[in-house]
């Protein structure tokens, strides 16, 4: 695997979505896709359980804390106040690469 | 009608006598295994709180690794998912949610409860977080922020709450005793008396 | 689909209809409802549908993740009628039926013995 991204990175979770092309199991929530967020921590390699759910032998994954802005997501959501998610590398995009 | 669409516990009696009947699961493993998890409860997590308020290098190792901090405390983790631990500072309030379903620190709290398991709960902790803990009461300092974590992936998470004020000079079992499962949740924070 | 990055109007995912339905962050029918805050205590069949799953988790017949899908997979409006360990009991039949654990023949055998 390549070097995980460092904490400060800043990424966007991809635009997609697999639940209109079959059957699928995604970790990755309705309310941060397409968001902008920031890298806090990488938090280990797993093995994706997209697949695992289908029984097909699962990639490994790298897995990162993303911290996202509440006012970014929601219009009420409270400047300052943080909403922080564990996301698969697999979702994650850079951000003016 | 849908074989699956029977009567759950209908459903349940069927699958455990054909399991059984295959060797697949006893139903005396089926009872130890609800002797098991029945024992684990938040005094669990509450004991490590307090030993993360007495002592700094344990508190340290809680924070880094929440795994290795919890075997520390005699929690049996091996098999179970990594445990991460956050803790709440004047600056930041942490509340955990699963916002796809209900993934909890069983190793060190126990069973969910019936509140983080509610659709309620799920849809509203991640958008309205101090609405949320305004349901128990709970109420934060306006220069407080709060973390809204959602547990998605292959972690569990748990709260470090803040050692609440008159309680210097408490041992360990003491102050264990007044930290609760919502505390360690984060839709409450200690208090005592 | 337009981005959403200006926070003056964020676009809610929520109003659109590719979200599943057990995708449950921030959707505006639950935000106003209150929260039922008080302990449930777990009876019986939650102990044992909750145990069973453990057991078939350790012992490679099921993972937690086919249990997840099997719950995502229950058409919404029974998702939300059924009670939390009935979704998981669901899940688990329907794991089993699929993977050739247990035969649905046998199933309904015993469900329905012949007269």
């Amino acid at each position: 695997m390549t070097q995980p991204l460092p904490a400060g990175t800043v990424v966007r979770v991809k635009l997609d979505w697999p639940e209109l092309r079959g059957p699928v199991h995604i970790r990755t929530p309705h309310y941060l896709r397409g968001r902008r967020g920031t890298v806090v921590r990488y938090l280990g390699e797993f093995p994706n359980p997209e697949d695992i759910a289908f029984n097909r032998p699962p990639d490994l994954l790298p897995l990162y804390h993303v911290s996202f802005e509440p006012h970014t997501l929601w219009p009420s959501g409270v400047s300052g106040d943080e909403v922080l998610v564990e996301i698969y590398g697999s979702w994650l995009q850079l951000e003016g690469a | 009608m849908s074989v699956i669409e029977t009567e759950s516990t209908q459903l349940l009696a069927a699958v455990r006598q054909i399991l059984a009947a295959k060797s697949l699961v006893s139903d005396q493993e089926i009872a130890e295994r609800i002797a098991i998890t029945d024992a684990a409860t938040p005094g669990q997590g509450a004991r490590m709180v307090a030993k993360a308020w007495l002592d700094p290098a344990y508190r340290a190792l809680l924070l880094e690794d929440g795994t290795k901090a919890a075997e520390a405390a005699g929690v049996m983790m091996r098999g179970m998912p990594p445990l991460g631990v956050l803790e709440n500072t004047e600056a930041v309030h942490n509340l955990v949610v699963c916002t796809l379903c209900s993934c909890y620190p069983r190793a060190v709290l126990g069973y969910p409860p019936f509140w983080f398991k509610s659709a309620g709960y799920r849809a509203r902790a991640v958008r309205d977080p101090r609405g949320v803990i305004a349901e128990w009461g709970t109420v934060l300092p306006e220069t407080t922020k709060i973390r809204v974590v959602d547990s998605t992936a292959d972690y569990r998470w748990m709260v470090l709450p803040m050692r609440p004020a008159g309680t210097e000079g408490w041992d360990e079992e003491r102050l264990a005793a007044v930290v609760r499962e919502g505390d360690m949740i984060g839709v409450t924070v200690p208090t005592i008396g | 689909m337009t981005m959403h990055d200006d926070p003056a109007q964020p676009v809610l995912t929520t109003d659109v209809s590719v979200r599943a339905h057990h995708d449950m962050g921030g959707i505006s029918k639950y935000i106003c409802e209150p929260i039922d805050t008080k302990p449930h205590a777990l009876d019986a069949f939650d102990r044992e549908v909750d145990a069973l799953r453990q057991l078939l988790s350790a012992k490679g017949l099921m993972t937690v993740d086919e249990l997840r899908r099997g719950i995502e997979a229950i058409p919404e409006g029974t998702y939300h009628r059924l009670t939390y360990y009935q979704r998981w009991m669901r899940s688990i039949t329907a794991t089993l039926l699929r993977k050739g654990v247990i035969a649905e023949a046998d199933l309904l055998a015993v469900l329905q013995p012949p007269a």
